[in-house]
């Protein structure tokens, strides 16, 4: 078996709608347990109850940045070996990717109120991840703007080429770009800079969970892609009879 | 009950904004899977 017989819509189809409500059983119960969980950890002694935002700032940014790379990833792999399905699943996952980085940005900015005093502060990391949303933005608005599917999937690839260095930029910016107020990584296997139990746990499996809405997300909107393709070749073929 | 302190406004608008906005994306997915479910279904029938 490979993997590129899922590049089959019918196989696709098939193995996907049986996949589905497992993954959909699973998201719902990682994200419900995980956001309960958060939510009812006790203040930190610095930061007040404003650290139970960490159980949606950090899921939703890891995601938007995820997202981005199985995007491109995806537009590769359709650049290379013109499968539809994967140029058809990148297409697909963009907006789940613009609303986690919308959300990302909203929870920093109401985190950081309180915190830092300021909503918004041109910082490495939040002016790439800035930059990222515009790109989300972009790249469905030319998916809308490209009437020819194929020449659309051809163009958005390309985009997202561009747009993995903004994606990059805005994980690592901290790391190598040291002025700015955003912290470092937030989990860190060092066992001196880890995060306390009590919280880490519950970011887990809110991460677990937010990465399986995506991937029940994914597969959803993958599946009404082909469906709208199979249509418009159905379309395409009744007006020539 | 839980003390969310002088940080509830913060705290509870973050949960609120997110969760509206998690649940939009899921209800227009949704949405917009049926409709193309139904379109094609209708089309196989008829075409």
């Amino acid at each position: 078996m490979s993997i590129w017989e899922y590049a089959n819509p019918v196989k696709f189809m098939r193995t996907s709608g049986a996949i589905l409500p497992w993954v959909v059983a699973g998201a719902a119960v990682c994200t419900v347990t995980g956001l309960t969980w958060g939510f009812l950890t006790p203040e930190d002694y610095r930061q007040g109850s404003t650290v139970k935002i960490v159980f949606l700032h950090v899921p939703a940014a890891m995601m938007a940045i995820n997202i981005w790379v199985m995007m491109l990833v995806a537009s590769l792999i359709w650049l290379i070996r013109r499968h539809h399905v994967s140029a058809l699943a990148a297409k697909a996952a963009a907006p789940i990717g613009a609303v986690m980085t919308v959300i990302g940005l909203i929870t920093g900015a109401v985190w950081g109120q309180p915190m830092w005093g300021t909503w918004w502060e041109w910082d490495p990391r939040l002016t790439s991840f800035l930059i990222l949303l515009l790109f989300y933005i972009g790249y469905m608005a030319l998916w809308s703007a490209v009437e020819d599917p194929d020449s659309a999937a051809d163009l958005t690839g390309v985009l997202c080429l561009v747009g993995s260095v903004f994606a990059l930029l805005s994980r690592y910016a901290v790391f190598f770009w040291n002025q700015g107020l955003h912290q470092g990584a937030s989990l860190s296997v060092q066992s001196g800079e880890r995060m306390s139990a009590v919280y880490r746990y519950p970011l887990y499996l809110t991460m677990l969970g937010f990465g399986l809405l995506f991937l029940s997300l994914l597969l959803i909107r993958t599946r009404t892609e082909i469906r709208k393709r199979r249509l418009a070749a159905l379309q395409a073929r009744e007006m020539r009879t | 009950m839980i003390e969310l302190g002088k940080y509830a406004g913060a705290v509870l608008g973050a949960y609120g904004l997110s969760l509206a906005l998690l649940g939009g994306l899921i209800w227009q997915t949704l949405a917009a899977n049926a409709r193309a479910r139904r379109d094609l279904e209708r089309q196989e029938k008829h075409g």
